[in-house]
């Protein structure tokens, strides 16, 4: 049996253990934020975060996740409370098709945590894994950028 | 009959367009569709100005056939026109109707009368509202040949920016995209594609499978259908080791490509674009250049889904195609069946800038799905497969020869574009033209790809006429009859090419005139819309007064896009360093009125960025039999690091007719990148992408 923490509330589930954890969320756990974008962790549309951490979750074996907390965009906050960053893409209208704003936000939100005020360069950085095709990086640097500004 | 707006004139039925429901909410039922643009936002805000209701009580749904009106196909920066037009026209003769039946009903003459919010208001008080009166059979007419849409003075929702309906879903993680729909008991099926184009699967080894999944077997169509998704992917890759292919070449030499073009020139359609010739000055020289880009891929974030459900003979598909009406056409020939068999109901997918492999996909789940009656049956593609089997846009040569005179104007000018047509979009010819089609066991051609008329905007020639004052002109084009790559409608079709071949040689032009780039497009244009957006962009980069630096360089580019619709004028600055990168872009658009301002400078943006993607990244890679560039390393597109700063301007002119956002910033980028290039280092770029390889060989 699996077990791990997701979005806040404990998850126990049988699985094979090769599985990506990508699969479990989108399939026995029901999510549908993490998306598939390539299986080969060179997009970032699956981007989750584990134990705080930005994790490829295309590619983590679902048994890799045991113990440890897992968090996706529908943990960072709800239309009711969004958190800080979802509500600066809103305010920004940071998105296009938007496919690859879930992995975005957590990414984003993995760098306010442990940089609380970053610049336009490490905004730039923390993003680089991610792709966007839509050209919408603008708005979503300047929404990272206000999400950090509210959040201070 | 008489001639109604947009696309109400061949889908005349009010009640094709709106519903109003007792509850207080109205739904609008546009046949165009969300592609990530936010249309449906732009169309909302449209029906909510003309019934006088707020934005929050419209519903746009998604289009489904046969009940959605047929707008063809979500393409060509023609939505706002052609949907808003008839959904402004269909919901100004909405409220005149209900505002009749209430003076009528209450005796207060219709000019008396003003609507907040749905609710009608007399000299009294409320006397009623469109919620009380709802009746459907009022708009079960055809529109009448007469509207009186608010004036632009009068608007109140039209014309500012409102947030995206679809935004919030999006960024909540909401299950919004096609992607995400879990039908009960819905199994999922993958794909075992040919290691080759056009390869014929002679042997499939027997063997176990893992988790029961099932093997569906079309000819060379080959797929597998399992419980879940990593039971699918397992089973597909286990069966493709199993499969024997007949295989050969059918494929150009990459490193040969230009060459291959001219060869399958000489065997292909010629044909003239435009001609003029009014009395002109003598040529004192004679500029001769030419220019070409590979082929380009759509590159979408998301790989092509589609769920399909057979029902004895009936089968129903969710979708991201960009035309329901045409995909079911094409479905229907290549099952030979009749199309009222057939439901296709529209879903978002990632973003579509083009004819990418949201139809074909569609085809393969219902293959698939045929397997399992009764069963739903999501199919996705794999990021190989959509990087490499969907269509892409064709490799273009373009061969220009420009006359000046001896006081450096431009007098003559000759141009022959070459490509493979621009258009394999499903619906149009009496054959499928979707993927797998190809590879049953009763296969359909594959047909050499054509061009919209240039009516609609051309295909290869797009763009392709200069908009600027020149008395002699001859445009031809060739368009290939031999298609070894499947190619379709990109973003600005041949325009990514044509614009900046124009733009080049006005640069080129204007340094041998001894003059400044602006100032040569200024002095060659009678536009007013064309000078506004260039003095616009000009202002905005401080062009005038620009201070050359070491390393970088400023660049400008300017089109009207299909030469019909919105003017876009981009200026760049680039650095070149070991590789050359876009540090800044400025752009001016005119898209007529704006209904949503933010989303069209989000659009003018996004088709920017894109524009420097191509023009800096992006090459299709091919060996004699497959695309290689199958997967992001080997298709690398404009990432965080590389995006430049945009500034924007938008002239907004609300009394103008809507023009479309969407594709009228890409080529003009391009071009200004390219000029960007010239002033940093001294070469004109004569080759897409402009990497160190081709600038080298400029």
């Amino acid at each position: 049996m699996l077990s791990f923490t997701l979005n806040g509330a404990a998850v126990t589930l049988d699985m094979p253990d090769d599985v990506a954890l990508l699969h479990v969320l989108r399939g026995p756990l029901g999510l549908s934020g993490p998306r598939f974008g390539c299986g080969n962790e060179q997009c970032g549309a699956c981007m989750v975060l584990v134990d705080g951490e930005p994790r490829c979750a295309c590619t983590v074996p679902a048994a890799a996740v045991a113990g440890k907390v897992v968090v996706t965009v529908e943990g960072l906050g709800t239309p009711e409370a969004p958190h800080p960053l979802q509500a600066a893409f809103l305010a920004e209208q940071a998105g296009q098709c938007g496919y690859c704003l879930s992995g975005i936000l957590v990414s984003a939100a993995a760098l306010l945590a442990r940089n609380p005020m970053p610049e336009e360069s490490a905004i730039r950085a923390a993003l680089e894994p991610h792709l966007c095709r839509c050209g919408s990086h603008n708005r979503i640097l300047r929404a990272v950028a206000q999400a950090a500004r509210e959040m201070a | 009959m008489h001639r109604l707006p947009g696309n109400l004139n061949t889908n005349r039925r009010l009640s094709q367009w709106l519903a109003i429901h007792p509850e207080g909410r109205v739904t609008i039922t546009p046949g165009k569709v969300e592609l990530g643009q936010g249309i449906l936002t732009t169309l909302s805000q449209i029906a909510a100005e003309e019934l006088e209701v707020d934005l929050a009580r419209i519903e746009a749904r998604p289009a489904a056939t046969p009940d959605s009106p047929d707008e063809g196909v979500t393409s060509g920066s023609l939505s706002t026109q052609d949907s808003g037009g008839a959904l402004r026209h269909a919901c100004a003769a909405a409220r005149a109707i209900f505002l009749g039946v209430i003076a009528q009903r209450v005796g207060v003459p219709p000019e008396a009368i003003r609507i907040e919010d749905g609710i009608f208001h007399g000299p009294a008080g409320p006397i009623g509202s469109y919620w009380s009166l709802a009746d459907q059979a009022l708009l079960d007419c055809e529109a009448p040949a007469e509207a009186r849409p608010r004036a632009p003075g009068e608007r109140r929702i039209v014309g500012r920016s409102v947030p995206r309906l679809d935004l919030p879903d999006k960024v909540f993680g909401a299950a919004r995209y096609v992607h995400d729909l879990r039908l009960p008991g819905m199994l999922h099926a993958r794909v075992v594609r040919p290691p080759a184009r056009g390869a014929r699967l002679v042997a499939l080894r027997d063997g176990p499978l893992p988790d029961d999944a099932r093997v569906v077997r079309d000819g060379s169509f080959l797929a597998v259908l399992a419980a879940t998704e990593w039971q699918a992917e397992a089973a597909a890759t286990r069966l493709a080791a199993r499969a024997g292919w007949e295989a050969e070449d059918t494929l150009p030499e990459q490193a040969l490509l230009i060459d291959w073009l001219r060869e399958a020139a000489a065997r292909g359609e010629r044909s003239s674009v435009a001609s003029r010739a009014e009395p002109a000055p003598p040529a004192a020289q004679t500029l001769r250049r030419s220019f070409h880009r590979p082929y380009l891929a759509h590159a979408s974030i998301a790989p092509s889904c589609a769920v399909a459900r057979w029902d004895g003979d009936a089968v129903e598909v969710f979708t991201h195609s960009q035309g329901p009406y045409n995909l079911r056409a094409d479905l229907a020939k290549t099952l030979r069946c009749d199309p009222a068999l057939i439901t296709v109901r529209h879903r978002e997918g990632a973003g579509c800038y083009g004819h990418n492999g949201a139809d074909d996909v569609a085809l393969d789940a219902v293959l698939a799905a045929r397997a399992a009656p009764g069963t739903p049956v999501r199919l996705l593609w794999s990021r190989a497969e959509e990087l490499g089997w969907a269509p892409f846009s064709p490799a273009m040569l373009a061969d220009v020869e420009a006359d000046l005179d001896a006081a450096g104007n431009l007098v003559g000018w000759r141009s022959h574009i070459v490509s493979n047509g621009h258009s394999s979009r499903p619906g149009r010819d009496p054959e499928p033209t979707l993927l797998s089609a190809s590879m049953l066991a009763a296969p359909f051609p594959v047909k050499p790809s054509i061009n919209p008329a240039m009516a609609a905007g051309g295909g290869a020639p797009r763009n392709g006429v200069p908009l600027y004052r020149i008395p002699v002109m001859g445009v031809e084009t060739t368009r290939l009859l031999d298609m070894p790559i499947r190619t379709s409608a990109l973003r600005g079709l041949g325009a990514t090419l044509n614009v900046w071949s124009i733009e080049s040689v006005m640069d080129e032009a204007a340094a041998l005139a001894g003059a400044d780039p602006l100032d040569y497009r200024l002095r060659h244009l009678d536009d007013p819309r064309a000078i506004a957006v260039l003095r616009r962009v000009a202002d905005l980069a401080g062009w005038a007064g620009r201070v050359r630096r070491e390393g970088f360089g400023m660049g400008i580019g300017f089109a009207r896009y299909k030469n019909t619709g919105a003017w876009a004028a981009v200026i760049a600055e680039v650095e070149a360093l070991d590789r050359i990168l876009c540090r800044r872009l400025w752009i001016a658009g005119d898209v007529g009125e704006a209904v949503n301002p933010d989303g069209v400078l989000n659009q003018l943006e996004g088709g920017a960025i894109h524009g420097a993607s191509v023009a800096l990244l992006e090459e299709v890679r091919f060996d004699r039999r497959s695309v290689t560039s199958d997967h992001w390393e080997g298709y690398p597109i404009l990432r965080f690091s590389e995006v430049p700063k945009v500034d924007l301007a938008l002239i907004d002119r609300p009394e103008e007719a809507f023009l479309g956002a969407g594709e009228a910033s890409m080529a003009p980028t391009i071009a200004a990148i390219a000029g960007g290039i010239t002033e940093a280092l001294g070469i004109r770029p004569r080759q897409l992408p402009f990497t160190p390889e081709t600038l080298a060989r400029a």
